[in-house]
Parts: C-alpha cells; sequence; structure tokens
C-alpha cells in the first residue's frame, strides 16, 4: 500500500498541477470523514435529544412499561423485552437452518450449478424489501399458523411463552419472519468462511478414516467457527433493529407479556408506531429508546468486527 | 478381508446419510420463503395490474375502486434519485481516500471501521437522526416532513456500501496501472480519474446498483422524514413536502382494513419486487459474464 504514494511523492510537481493534486487528495479525505462525522453525529444527536427523559426517568425508564402519554409516565421494558426475545429466537433457529444450508452448499452432495441456484435463491431472498415481507406475513403467514398457535397453546400452555390465548398478530410470528430475513445473512457469511477452508485439512481427516460428517463436525465447523460467529452476530444486529416485517406482524401492544403468542412490541416497532403522532416528552423518551437501541446493536456489531479480526482463518 | 468392503449399514454410514439429509431440508426450507413470497407476490399483485394503476392517485379509504399509485411511483424514484446523488459523490470519493491515498494508519482504519459499524446501524435510526436534524429543526426552508428529507435519509443507508464497493473495487486494479500512468507523467489525480477508476469501473458500478435497489426497498427511514402524499408531485416545489413511495404506501395500506387499498398494497408489492428482483439478477449476471471473460 505504502509503495503506492511513493512512487507518486518520488517526482516533484509546481504550479497548478500540484495545487490541484493536492486539493484533490484533501476533498477525498474530507468526503470520507463524513463517515466518522455521521456516525458521531447520530450518537450526539439522539443522545441529546433523549436527555430531557433519561434525566426524569434515569434507569427506571429500563424497567418499567408504562406508557401513558396522558400521565406522562414512560417506560421501555415491554419494549426491550420483545426486542431481545424475539432477536434471540430468532437467531437461535436460523444458526442451524442457515449453517446446514451453508454446507449443504458447500459440500458436493448436488452438482455445482444446483448448489450455486440454491446459493443464488439465498442471496435474492435478502434483495426482498422487508415491507413486502411485512406484508406477505399480514396475509399469508398469519392465517396459515393459526391452528398451530392454538395447538401450541392448549398442548403447551404450561410453559410460560405459550401461556397467553393466541392472538392474531404475535411476537411469534414476529420470530418467524425475522428468521426468514436472517437466514441469508447467517447462510452467505457461513458459505463464505467454509469455502475458506483449505482441502488439505479434509484431505488429512479423510485420510486418518473420519467419515464425511466426522471431518465436517470435528475438522471444518471448528476451523471455521469465528467466520460462522461474525455472521451469526450480524444477524443478531441486524434483528435488533429490523422495523418494517416486525411492526407489521407483532401486533403491537406495550402492555408486558412473557408469552409469544400475545401481541408484543420492539423498540423499532415503537419507533415506527409513535414517531409520527408524538410530542412533549413522549418524544423524548422514543429518543430514549432509540439510543437504547442503538448502544445494543453497536455494541453488537462492534464485538462481530472484533470477532472477525482477532480470530479471522489465516491459512496460507 | 472384510475390511475392505465398505459396510453402507454400519453405523456410521446411517449416521452420514441421516446428516446429509438433515442439511438438505435446511436448504429447502432456506429457499422455500423466496419461492412462496415471490410466487404469492407475482400472482396476487400482477393481478391488479392496469394502466390505471400507473396514472391515477390513490383514492382515499372507503372508495371502492382503488385509483392508482402513480405519486407514490414518482415519489419513489425520486427519493431514491436524491440518495443516490448524495451518496455516489461522498462515496466514491470516501473510496478513493481510503484505497488510493491512506497509508493504513489509524485515520483510515478508524474510517473502515466506521464504515462497518455504520453499515449495522439499523434503518429507523437513520430515520430518527434525520427526524431530529432536519424535519424537527425545519432548517431546509421552513420545510418540516419533505421528499428531500427522505433522501438524505436513505442515502445514509447507500452510502457505506458505496465506500465499500469503491474501496475494493479499486483494491483490485493492479499496482502496474498506477507505476505505468506515473511512467508517462501523469499526476495522482489523473492517474485516479482516468486511469484507476476506469478500470474499476464495472465492480463499483455493480455494488452501486445493488445499494440503490436496496435503498428503493426501505421503507423505516422514510415513515417520519417522507411521510406520505396521496397527491401528484406536480412540481419542483412538492420536493419540499410530504411526499409518497411504494414502500410507505404497502406498509399504509397493507395495515388498512379495506379490500380496495390492500389491492393497491399488492400491486405496489408486485412492481417492487420485480424492480428490485430483475435489478439483482441482471448486475449478478453482468459481473458474472465479466469475471468469466475479462480478469484485470
Amino acid at each position: 500500500m505504502k509503495e503506492k504514494i511513493g512512487i507518486f511523492e518520488k517526482r516533484n510537481r509546481y504550479g497548478i498541477e500540484r495545487n490541484i493534486d493536492i486539493i484533490f487528495k484533501n476533498s477525498t479525505l474530507l468526503l470520507s470523514s463524513f463517515v466518522a462525522i455521521i456516525l458521531f453525529g447520530i450518537i450526539i444527536v439522539v443522545f441529546s435529544q433523549s436527555l430531557e427523559s433519561f434525566s426524569k426517568y434515569g434507569l427506571r425508564f429500563l424497567t418499567t412499561s408504562a406508557w401513558n402519554p396522558v400521565t406522562d409516565e414512560y417506560g421501555a421494558f415491554a419494549a426491550i423485552y420483545g426486542t431481545l426475545i424475539t432477536s434471540i429466537f430468532s437467531i437461535l433457529i436460523t444458526i442451524p437452518l442457515g449453517v446446514g444450508t451453508a454446507i449443504f452448499i458447500t459440500e458436493d452432495f448436488v452438482p455445482k450449478a444446483a448448489r450455486e441456484v440454491i446459493g443464488f435463491f439465498v442471496e435474492l431472498l435478502a434483495a426482498i424489501p422487508s415491507v413486502v415481507l411485512g406484508i406477505w406475513a399480514i396475509f399469508v403467514m398469519e392465517p396459515f399458523f393459526r391452528g398451530f398457535f392454538e395447538f401450541l397453546h392448549i398442548r403447551f400452555g404450561w410453559i410460560p411463552l405459550f401461556s397467553s390465548e393466541p392472538t392474531g398478530r404475535n411476537s411469534l410470528l414476529a420470530i418467524f419472519i425475522l428468521v426468514v430475513m436472517l437466514l441469508p445473512i447467517v447462510t452467505s457469511i457461513s458459505r463464505d468462511t467454509l469455502n475458506q477452508v483449505p482441502q488439505k485439512l479434509r484431505n488429512a481427516s479423510y485420510g486418518i478414516g473420519a467419515s464425511r460428517w466426522k471431518t465436517i463436525f470435528s475438522v471444518i465447523l471448528p476451523a471455521a467457527l469465528s467466520g460462522i460467529m461474525a455472521g451469526v452476530l450480524l444477524g443478531l444486529g441486524r434483528a435488533l433493529g429490523e422495523t418494517m416485517a416486525v411492526t407489521m406482524i407483532i401486533g403491537n401492544s406495550n402492555s408486558f407479556s412473557w408469552s409469544l403468542l400475545s401481541p408484543g412490541y420492539t423498540i423499532s416497532s415503537m419507533l415506527a408506531n409513535q414517531f409520527g403522532e408524538a410530542d412533549g416528552s413522549q418524544v423524548s423518551s422514543l429518543f430514549y429508546a432509540a439510543f437504547v437501541l442503538m448502544i445494543l446493536t453497536l455494541v453488537v456489531n462492534i464485538l462481530a468486527q472484533w470477532l472477525v479480526k482477532k480470530f479471522s482463518l489465516k491459512y496460507e | 478381508m472384510n475390511s475392505l468392503f465398505y459396510k453402507n449399514k454400519s453405523k456410521r454410514g446411517i449416521t452420514d446419510k441421516f446428516l446429509t439429509g438433515l442439511s438438505s431440508i435446511c436448504a429447502v426450507i432456506a429457499i422455500l420463503p423466496l419461492i412462496l413470497v415471490v410466487s404469492y407476490i407475482l400472482f396476487k399483485g400482477g393481478t391488479q395490474l392496469n394502466l390505471d394503476l400507473f396514472l391515477l392517485e390513490p383514492n382515499p379509504a372507503g372508495y371502492a375502486d382503488p385509483g392508482g399509485i402513480n405519486p407514490a411511483l414518482v415519489g419513489t424514484l425520486i427519493i431514491t434519485s436524491i440518495a443516490t446523488l448524495i451518496a455516489i459523490p461522498v462515496g466514491v470519493g470516501g473510496g478513493i481516500y481510503l484505497a488510493e491515498y491512506s497509508k493504513g494508519g489509524a485515520f483510515s482504519r478508524f474510517i473502515r471501521f466506521g464504515v462497518n459499524v455504520l453499515s449495522g446501524v439499523p434503518s429507523i435510526i437513520a430515520g430518527v437522526f434525520i427526524y431530529a436534524l432536519i424535519v424537527s429543526t425545519r432548517i431546509i426552508f421552513g420545510s418540516t416532513y419533505s421528499g428531500l428529507a427522505g433522501g438524505i435519509a436513505l442515502s445514509i443507508l447507500m452510502l457505506p456500501s458505496v465506500i465499500k464497493t469503491t474501496d475494493e473495487g479499486l483494491k483490485l486494479v493492479p499496482n502496474e496501472l498506477r507505476q505505468a500512468s506515473l511512467g508517462v507523467g501523469a499526476s495522482m489525480y489523473t492517474t485516479i480519474l482516468m486511469i484507476t477508476l476506469p478500470a474499476a469501473f464495472r465492480s463499483i458500478a455493480t455494488g452501486v446498483i445493488l445499494g440503490i435497489a436496496r435503498a428503493a426497498g426501505e421503507t423505516a427511514p422514510l415513515i417520519f422524514t417522507a411521510l406520505f402524499s396521496y397527491y401528484y408531485v406536480a412540481g419542483f416545489d412538492d420536493l419540499f413536502y410530504e411526499m409518497g413511495s411504494l414502500s410507505v404506501l404497502i406498509y399504509n395500506f397493507a395495515l388498512e382494513p379495506y379490500d380496495a387499498q390492500n389491492k393497491l398494497a399488492w400491486a405496489a408489492s408486485f412492481i417492487l419486487v420485480l424492480s428490485i428482483l430483475s435489478v439483482n439478477i441482471f448486475a449478478r449476471l453482468v459481473s458474472a459474464i465479466t469475471n468469466k471473460t475479462k480478469r484485470i
């Protein structure tokens, strides 16, 4: 990298040419620093707007679930619980599905052309806008799963997660639609990492008599673990902040319930629902909630990047 | 002697078969949603298509005749164009700095890190940010919700992907080209503008087009920056007022209890999905073909 500029610096230039060069360099420098400006701008603006609510409710905001514009009492516990529970359950469902698919398209079970088509389809799924998945979830998925939710409630109602009478739109549907959105992320990153595992490792494992799946579980997956983990964390970050499809299907209720079968709330769906009509200290409280969401996603994303840097595959 | 024969019925043979079956089921589940969603939207939205849809304004709730989605269609084109016009110069310029000028120091490492972090920021946060910065402060000629604010919010989401593709595209350009350019007396900025950028044009363009396609379907940053409008975009002034878009139309009308409005939402989904998928397929086909025929 250094050599690139070095060769140009060895030659002295004069007058206009030199000035244009300097101006051009500095303007690209300015443009690249926009990234940092925007990033800090977002953090500062969202934090400063939430100060009013922050000083009023403090950390109590995170643990109570009152949301009452009339009495001016706000707490985002239901939304934070909803955000965490939908993200965690959806990523837990996605991991085996996504990694399983990635294994299927990196091993040679089916001809290469077929594997490429599957990989291509998975990537196209990532291109479908979330609002379109939302309308599909409302009109197709919700009626389809209605009977299944009744069954869950009757058979497993003793588990707190299924303890409420199923309603039309609920958190479990949000989890299902999140799985659809996370699958492409986890699958494509896992596939890329699995492809990077050198053939030598595989050959050595076959050579000492391991079967194909013994090789996958004991050699290939451990070697690719960091990349897969990074993909999982990126997916988790996406799940935490995902807005449209979740807003359309989760039911949007701020009354707290352990049950996945009752309507819920996430921070992002709360923002999407209330931001347009809010005023007074409700706006500040929404900014506070947005700030919490941002910190959550920042932590998860930075963790993912650190993981990639720290444990990325170092094979020749 | 026996050990020379592969015992297919052995325990590990059966386990292997079972796990292979399991992973193929995963693959089927992974592509099932795409097929279900796309086929249902093509069927449900395709049956709503007619000429009026492209020409009329949507009717207010309660009418039996749904009207059309012209304002939303035009709005999406305008908002996405604004976002593109902002994101391309900033993103390509920033990418040029990272790939051509930076010496791998703390600043460039931080910017690369920032690009990754910014691409992970939830899209609704971009909307909240622009709301606080532009909509509530009325900083642009006193206008509140506007198509312009929506476009700016979308550009924040496009920026990381444009910088990244520019950075990576330029890094793939071999150093010999730069040395040859210096050899014939070109300065650094002529080299970048005339030699390295054109050489990386295809890969940058592919990435940018995919970024535009993704931005066109974004909803969350628009619902409280551009809001929504039932009326035609009549002139330049309308840039400073509420502006409709296909994605917000789908969101608003899918949640309405009226059948006529739901139909419009399906038709809008059809147009949005069809255009986004065809752009994606086209861009990937082009890059696959050029990758095979020509390596720089």
